[in-house]
Parts: structure tokens; C-alpha cells; sequence
């Protein structure tokens, strides 16, 4: 079995963003992961959001775990920073490296087992912490890298591959991340790009943690009758509150909408969201709000997806904790060892 | 827009760019693969059996295939196929032992072609292949035609003539040689059963302006000279020559005259250089030879002195479009130019010329001198008469007397066997087969080639400029045909796509290096072109449209620029996509109709 890369032949007109480089340019290898998948959507929803940013892909480092998942971004942004940690602590790491170097734009790539199992204690805190990223679950519902057992996120009721039916309830990511302190907090699908690109690209650009769950279905262990994470399953029950789009400053709104059916959200570094409300009175401001919506539909079988919460005006962990503007790197000795003098000066304040 | 039909056998036709450009429509990429396989034979009797001359289109071909070549869309050059052709015929064994067995029992009908040029040939082989006796009439001393007379032997060795015409003459067919047929209505009372007339179009026009008569001792019209040159009664020609005229044989007159002695060779046409009749790669030859090229200048007069030619005047011009498009060439008011020299060659087209045709027998021709024909039969207006190749449309090329040879040799057997020549007409066998070998292998080299186009290797100039026979290309050797054959996208292995079995899962929009791909709403085309991943601009190439999605989107393929690397079928989790080769069967004289 092999796996051919894709071969290096464009169309001749293949579009540029404002840094010249092709959606191509934003590849990374070849997935090894089943035909299928729905990580894979999840891979070219992130290429496409950063070809349209115009991101430096050098300005970007991108963390994971361990799972299917975990493996996938080897599959995109092939010339960013990338660490693959251990087991469930990519968050960890990722904090670490969100304090060493503020100036990098952080995309945590995680599972339902890496997150919601191994790694739920870790993925709390970061939320809780504030860390500035862009964290995204790709949710199956099984543990596909060891043959499809139930995770932690599959609905209580469901059925496995051969039938069996799931008695422990289930960890709703989307729920934890609105209680524990995220400020973009948003559900989507990987069979919807229209509605994740959007998401991805409103996350980058959000200071503060910004979560997604999106529900990928596993097409090897989890795409059957029975499962609530299917293709079929999440087609039929997408609960869509809202519809994105991602206006930047440089770029002229050109859209009309009828009065009261849009939000505009302004973003700290001037990025407009767009809002077209599907649900009636679903507010994206109200937390409290957006956390009785998302219990009351799960009850009734739907899966709510959108932009579920944004607080624009949220700080992150830096604020918190009043840490030095530049990255660690670029402080210098002179900065970083200051002397004998500032020494005994700092020895002589705590006499 | 509708779902396609991808059951039509046009609808993949079509997708297979060489093979629709090609006029016998030579199912390309199948010859190519078996070149990379090395199988040279099996690629020559492909070519063979569609086209007829593999050796000598392989050199000489006007390559139709090759602007249309999907490859020259993502990369920067086509695919080799003229040349690669070649590399079929310099590499097979012998063949002789392939080709079809002549009936030992004929028929009864006799055929008479008059002229052995590509068409008259064409109609030989396919007819004696099903019992016909054909009888090949021609005033030359052997067979081939223009392709013998009028292309020079450093481009068309003799061999090659020889050895391919030798496939169909050699095997029962009768040939007439050095008889010139001078009287159609003698012929038809000789009680053929049907003729077929492949004369060619052997008239060169003449630049009449002022001093063609006095200095007609210098002056010569082009395929007059090349047929001289061709058969060796014309050996040398002056140091300082001029060339008038822009299509392929101009370029034929200056190279053939730059190896007889022409030292100072130019080429003057009246056009820009853009628009000039001549194929890119001919020009190219010309001026790699150390020939330049004027252009817009009209020739106003040849300048003598005693009876000998001393130059030519030129009226510079340039080129205006009216609203329509159609162009003329207006004076720029610029001093008359003259260029000195020598000797003239007058290559400025080809004309039609019928002088042993009586016009009372029944044969009707149009105002413009041409043969009335059914365009589909290419039956005249007398029943039993038909015309193919140059002959019948005008000069064209040889793949296109080849394709009409066919074409006619249909219409005659239908004719001799009483029927309807249109309605019993055969139609080509269009089949799709699954190239499926398991996960991730395809029975054919998926993987596309990133290298660029090869030059063929030539000789060195100098020796070549020497000598006027010496070919001048040496043609692919086995590394670089290989390489070259690897770059074809085999664009016969179509997409096919299973509604039914689709999850929408997105995998092959994913994958596809060139963005073909698009699951949306259905609409009207132009407005769907626009909202595609990647926008259709291209409106030559069709979409692939299919319904029946779940979501009730429509899966929308632009055709334009697949790499056909199978990608979307080994991401697909279901088969809804599968790789299936695409083979049309051209039929020929002698295929049934089916019946439904």
C-alpha cells in the first residue's frame, strides 16, 4: 500500500493570498489516516482558514497529542512549528510555550480521548488559565486507534460497530469549555465547511481561549446506524444557531442583511464577526444563556453547532498574569541578567 | 444543470483531449502507456490500426494532439505524442505476422483508387482486409504520394515510406504505378464497382506581380521544387534565396534550400509571425537552422536584370480587425523595401485541380472548382465515385487523409453491399472497465510525472546542413521515451462517480491536487462554472454532474484540468469514485451495425 504525495502540477489560474503563496503551500504530508475521515475535512477546513488569513506559516505552532487526532497535523501546515506531546498534555506544553513566546499563533489539535479522557484534567486548566489559542477537538465519539471503543464524548444510548449500546453518560466539551472560561467557544461539523472555515478563522483571530469542538465522524468504527456521531446522524440533527463570516479590516463589506438578522462583533484586533442568526433570540453574548440552549437541545437529540459564545473584550493568561511584552528569546542577557546592582537593589526591597 | 450522460460515448471522448483533437481519433494515451511498458509492437498496432503510418506521422504528423493535450493546461509543455509515435515505430519488432490476414476468397467488387497517397492507401487497406481487390493508380514510380514528393527526406527517410506503404501494397493490393490516370469517364467505363479519388491538391499557387515572367528562370513554385528535390533532379540551388510564404511548406523550401547550397536562406510572409500557417515547432526548426523569418511584407515585384532575378520588393503592412474579426493588411506607408537575391521559391498554398475530371459525367463541383460531397460519406454527386484527403476538402494534412480514407472506405463497402450509407453507418463501441487492483493500486502508473517535455536529440547541424537526405532527428532513445511517456496523464482513465454509494464526507474535494471537485447546490452552468471551488473558466471542457446526494447538493467535476492521478478514488471510503479506462473502437470498413 502505498501513498502517492500530491503531485507539484497547478491549474494555471490557482489563486494567491496577499503573501503570494498558493492554498498548496499550506499542505503538509499525505494523510495516512482511513479514506474518509472526517480529521482530513478538519485538516483542509485549517489550510483554507490560514490561506485566507494570509498567515505566515512560520508564525504558527501547532500542538497535539496523541490519537488519529493527534496525528493530523502532520497533514497540514508543513512549514509551521509543530510539537506532538504526550498523551492528553498538549495543553500543557502549549501553555509553556504560549508563556515563552507570546508572538506565536497557538492551534492545539486534539481528540475526544486525548481531551476528554486522558487529558480532561489539562484541557480544564488551560481553559480555566486563559491561554491565548485556538484549541480544536476532533470529536468521533471512539477510540479509533484501537478499534472503536466508546470515548468520552459518545452520547449515552448509542450504538457501537457490533451493536452494543453505551451506558455512561457523556463529557459535552462545549459545556465544560462555557463553564471553565472560554472566550470563543464554538461547535461545527466536518462535513460543513462552509460553517467550519468560517470558525477556524474566527478563532485565530480571537485573543483568549478559543475552543471548537467538531464533531468528525469516524468513517472505519463509527459511521453506522445507531451512532449519533454518523455523517447521517449529525446531517439530520444539525441545530445551526447562527451563520459566520470572518470580515477582515482590510477587506470592504460588501453584504446586505435585513434589519435584526445580523451581529456585528468587533474583535480586538479589528476583525469583524459576522453574524446571521438561524435560531430565534439565540444571543452569542449570554454565556448563562448558551449553556441552558445547548442542554435543553441535547435532550431533544440535536446537535447544536455555530458560533455558541465570543466575548470579544476577553483578556488572556498574559494579562492575568503581567508577563514581559517580548518573547523570551528575543530578551538578550543584558535584560535577563541584569547585575549585581539591580540585584542588591531587589535584595535590599524585600528587607 | 442536467446530470451528465457519461454513457454517451462522446461525453469521455471528449475528456480524452489527444484522442478527440486527433482527426482518426488514435486512442493515444493506451499507445503511450504500452511505451512506457515497452511493448513497442502492441503500440505501433494500436497506431496502426487508427492512423495507418505510425513511422511516418511519428516525424512528420501536423500533431493535432498536441495543442489539445491536457498536460500543456497544468504544465508548461504538452506531451511528446508525435514523437513518441516514433519511438513505436524505430522500436517494434517485426510486425509483419500482426497484421490482419487478407481473405484468401475475395469478394467480387473491384475498387480503383486513383493517386497512392495517404487516403488512396488508407481505402487499400481497410477494403483488402475484407475481400475487396483494389486496384492503386498513380503517375509516380512508387507509392506514397505527397508524402514521398513533397517532405523532405532529412525530415521522412525513404525507409519509412517505403516500409509502411510495403504493409498494405505488398499484401493484395494491386498498384498501377507510373500511369497517369488522365480520363475519369475512360475509368468509369472500365467497370469498377466503385472509385475512389485521392489526388491530392497538386497545384502551387504563383505570386503573379510584376517580373514573375521575366525572371521565371529564378523563380519556382515551392512543392514543384520539393518534388524535384525529392527525386533528385534538382541538386543545387543559388547562395542567396528567398522564400515567400508562411505554411509548413515555405519551411519544408528554406530548410531543404539551406542543404543545397543556400547560404543566405530567408523567410518573407506577408501576416505577423503570430499568425503564420506554419506549426510553432516548424518554425522553430527553420530559424534553429540559421533561417530568419521577415514579416509584413507583401510583394510588390521580383527585379531582373537580362532575364536574371536580382531581388524582390516588399510593401511593409500591418494587420487590422474589423468588428467581425477578419482581418486585412493596410500599407504603413513605409519606403519600398528591397531584398537582393538569387532564387525565388513560391510557397504560398495549394490548390485543387481536377483538369482529368470531365465535368459531364455526372461528378458535380462547386464554384470553387471543389468535388459536391456528403460530408459524412464523402460520396460525390456520382454514386459510385468518392474523394478522401486533400483531394476532397482541400489541402489539409495527412492525419486527416488518413482519417477520410477511413471514412470513404465505410461508405464504399456499405455502397457495394446496398446500403444506406448514413443509416447503416457503424457506430465506434465506446467501454469503461475498472482499473481497481486493490487499496491504493490501479493497473495503471498513477503517480504523475513532474519532469518537463524532452527535446528530441538531432544530429549535429553542421553535418546535417551537409547533407540533404541525412535525417536530422535521431529520435528518443528507450530512457528519455520512457520519461516522456511517464508524463502523460493518461487521460483515458476516467472518474466515475456512484451516487448511491457517496457519503458526502468531502475526502476527494480534499485531496484533489487541481481542485476539480465541488459538492454545491445545482444551478444553471455559467452561474455554477463561477461558484466552484476552484471556477470552470474553461467552457471547451465539460462538468460532470450527478444528483441524488443525500443533501440533495450535487456533485459538480470540472473536467478541465484532472490530473486523472486517481487520488479522489483512493481517498474515496466507499467506491463511490473508481477509475475506469475509457476505450472507443473506431469502427472501419467493415464493421457491423449492432443491432439494439
Amino acid at each position: 500500500m502505498t501513498y502517492l504525495a500530491k503531485p507539484k502540477l497547478f491549474r494555471p489560474d490557482t489563486p494567491k493570498n496577499a503573501l503570494g503563496y498558493t492554498r498548496r503551500d499550506y499542505e503538509g504530508a499525505i494523510s495516512t489516516l482511513c479514506a474518509g475521515c472526517g480529521h482530513d475535512s478538519i485538516s483542509a477546513a485549517i489550510v483554507q482558514a490560514c490561506f485566507d488569513l494570509d498567515v505566515e506559516p512560520h508564525r504558527v505552532a501547532k500542538l497535539s497529542g496523541i490519537g488519529c487526532s493527534s496525528k493530523t497535523p502532520d497533514y497540514f501546515l508543513g512549514n509551521s512549528h509543530g510539537f506532538n506531546s504526550v498523551h492528553g498534555r498538549m495543553p500543557s506544553v502549549l501553555t509553556g510555550a504560549a508563556l515563552a513566546n507570546r508572538d506565536l499563533i497557538y492551534l492545539g489539535v486534539s481528540g475526544d480521548g486525548d481531551s476528554a479522557s486522558i487529558g480532561i484534567g489539562q484541557f480544564a486548566h488551560a481553559m480555566r488559565r486563559g491561554v491565548n489559542m485556538t484549541y480544536i477537538v476532533e470529536n468521533n465519539g471512539v477510540y479509533g486507534l484501537t478499534k472503536g471503543q466508546f470515548s468520552a464524548t459518545a452520547d449515552k444510548g448509542s450504538k457501537n460497530k457490533r451493536g452494543v449500546v453505551n451506558s455512561d453518560s457523556p463529557i459535552d466539551l462545549v459545556a465544560l469549555a462555557l463553564q471553565l472560561g472560554a472566550s470563543y467557544v464554538a461547535r461545527s461539523f466536518s462535513g460543513d465547511k462552509e460553517q467550519l472555515i468560517p470558525l477556524i478563522k474566527g478563532a485565530l483571530r480571537h485573543r483568549g481561549p478559543s475552543f471548537i469542538d467538531v464533531v468528525s465522524p469516524c468513517v472505519t468504527f463509527n459511521n453506522h446506524a445507531g451512532s449519533t456521531k454518523s455523517y447521517d446522524y449529525v446531517r439530520e440533527h444539525n441545530d445551526a444557531v447562527n451563520r459566520l463570516d470572518v470580515i477582515l479590516p482590510r477587506n470592504e463589506i460588501s453584504t446586505s442583511y435585513a434589519p435584526g438578522s445580523l451581529r456585528r462583533i468587533v474583535q480586538h484586533d479589528g476583525s469583524v464577526l459576522h453574524l446571521r442568526k438561524l435560531a430565534k433570540d439565540y444571543d452569542p453574548t449570554d454565556r448563562i444563556g448558551a449553556m441552558n440552549h445547548l442542554q435543553e437541545r441535547h435532550a431533544l437529540g440535536e446537535v447544536v453547532t455555530g458560533l455558541l459564545y465570543v466575548d470579544s473584550s476577553a483578556d488572556d493568561m498574559h494579562r492575568h498574569l503581567n508577563t514581559v511584552e517580548k518573547p523570551l528569546n528575543q530578551l538578550g542577557d543584558a535584560y535577563l541578567c541584569p547585575g549585581n546592582k539591580a540585584l542588591e537593589g531587589l535584595n535590599a526591597s524585600l528587607r | 444543470m442536467k446530470p451528465t450522460d457519461i454513457g454517451a460515448p462522446d461525453y469521455f471522448h471528449k475528456v480524452v483531449d489527444c484522442q478527440w483533437a486527433c482527426p482518426a481519433h488514435t486512442p493515444v494515451p493506451d499507445y503511450i502507456r504500452l511505451i512506457a511498458a515497452g511493448r513497442y509492437s502492441d503500440a505501433y498496432m494500436i497506431n496502426w490500426r487508427s492512423n495507418v503510418f505510425p513511422g511516418i506521422l511519428g516525424r512528420v504528423c501536423d500533431r493535432p494532439c498536441e495543442p489539445a493535450c491536457r498536460r500543456g493546461r497544468v504544465d508548461k509543455e504538452p506531451v511528446a505524442i508525435c514523437r513518441l509515435k516514433r519511438v513505436a515505430a524505430d522500436f517494434k519488432d517485426d510486425i509483419l505476422d500482426r497484421l490482419p490476414p487478407i481473405p484468401a476468397r475475395k469478394n467480387g467488387k473491384r475498387i480503383a483508387c486513383v493517386g497512392a497517397g495517404p487516403a488512396s492507401l488508407t481505402v487499400a487497406r481497410d477494403l483488402t482486409a475484407i475481400g475487396y481487390h483494389v486496384t492503386v493508380f498513380d503517375n509516380g514510380k512508387t507509392p506514397g504520394g505527397m508524402m514521398r514528393s513533397q517532405i523532405p527526406k532529412f525530415r521522412l527517410p525513404d525507409s519509412v515510406i517505403d516500409e509502411e506503404c510495403d504493409y498494405i501494397v505488398s499484401r493484395g493490393v494491386e498498384t498501377r504505378l507510373e500511369r497517369w490516370v488522365s480520363s475519369l469517364r475512360d475509368l468509369l467505363a472500365e467497370d469498377w464497382d466503385a472509385i475512389f479519388v485521392g489526388t491530392g491538391a497538386p497545384r502551387g499557387r504563383d505570386a503573379d506581380i510584376p517580373g514573375r515572367q521575366e525572371a521565371a528562370a529564378n523563380i519556382h513554385i515551392g512543392i514543384d521544387w520539393l518534388a524535384n528535390v525529392a527525386f533528385g533532379h534538382v541538386t543545387s540551388i543559388a547562395k542567396r534565396v528567398i522564400v515567400l510564404g508562411g505554411g509548413n511548406t515555405a519551411m519544408d523550401c528554406c530548410r531543404s534550400a539551406r542543404r543545397l547550397g543556400g547560404a543566405e536562406v530567408k523567410v518573407v510572409v506577408r501576416s505577423g509571425f503570430e499568425e503564420m500557417k506554419a506549426s510553432a515547432w516548424e518554425k522553430e526548426d527553420a530559424m534553429e537552422e540559421g533561417i530568419p523569418i521577415h514579416n509584413f511584407l507583401v510583394p510588390k515585384e521580383f527585379t531582373h536584370v537580362d532575364g536574371k532575378l536580382t531581388g524582390v520588393s516588399f510593401e511593409k503592412v500591418r494587420a487590422e480587425y474589423d468588428d467581425k474579426g477578419r482581418r486585412s493588411l493596410l500599407p504603413t506607408g513605409e519606403p519600398i523595401l528591397l531584398m537582393e537575391c538569387d532564387t525565388v521559391l513560391v510557397a504560398i498554398g495549394q490548390e485543387n485541380s481536377f483538369p482529368w475530371i470531365e465535368r459531364d459525367i455526372g461528378v458535380e463541383f462547386d464554384k470553387w472548382g471543389m468535388p459536391v460531397l456528403d460530408q459524412a460519406t464523402l460520396q460525390s454527386t456520382l454514386p459510385k465515385v468518392f474523394f478522401g484527403g486533400d483531394a476532397a476538402l482541400g489541402p489539409k494534412n495527412i492525419i486527416t487523409a488518413v482519417a477520410q480514407g477511413h471514412d470513404a472506405a465505410i461508405s464504399i463497402d456499405l455502397f457495394c453491399r446496398h446500403k444506406h450509407l448514413l443509416d447503416d453507418r457503424p457506430s465506434p463501441l465506446a467501454n469503461l472497465v475498472s482499473q481497481k487492483m486493490g487499496i491504493h493500486e490501479w493497473s495503471y502508473d498513477n503517480q504523475v510525472s513532474e519532469e518537463s517535455r524532452k527535446k528530441v536529440p538531432s544530429k549535429n547541424l553542421d553535418k546535417a546542413l551537409r547533407n540533404i537526405k541525412l535525417e536530422l532527428e535521431l529520435g528518443y532513445d528507450l530512457r528519455m521515451a520512457y520519461a516522456e511517456a511517464e508524463r502523460c496523464l493518461n487521460c483515458d482513465i476516467e472518474t466515475i462517480f456512484t451516487n448511491k454509494a457517496c457519503i458526502e464526507c468531502d475526502a476527494c474535494v480534499d485531496i484533489c491536487p487541481t481542485e476539480c471537485i465541488t459538492f454545491t447546490a445545482n444551478g444553471e452552468e455559467n452561474e455554477l462554472r463561477g461558484r466552484l471551488k476552484a471556477p470552470a473558466k474553461n467552457h471547451d471542457q465539460a462538468l460532470y454532474v450527478a444528483d441524488g446526494l443525500k443533501t440533495g447538493r450535487a456533485m459538480v467535476k470540472d473536467e478541465n484540468v484532472c490530473l486523472h492521478c486517481g487520488m479522489c478514488a483512493e481517498r474515496c471510503p466507499t467506491g463511490a469514485w473508481d477509475m475506469q479506462k475509457f476505450f472507443l473502437k473506431i469502427p472501419h470498413a467493415g464493421t457491423e451495425v449492432r443491432k439494439e
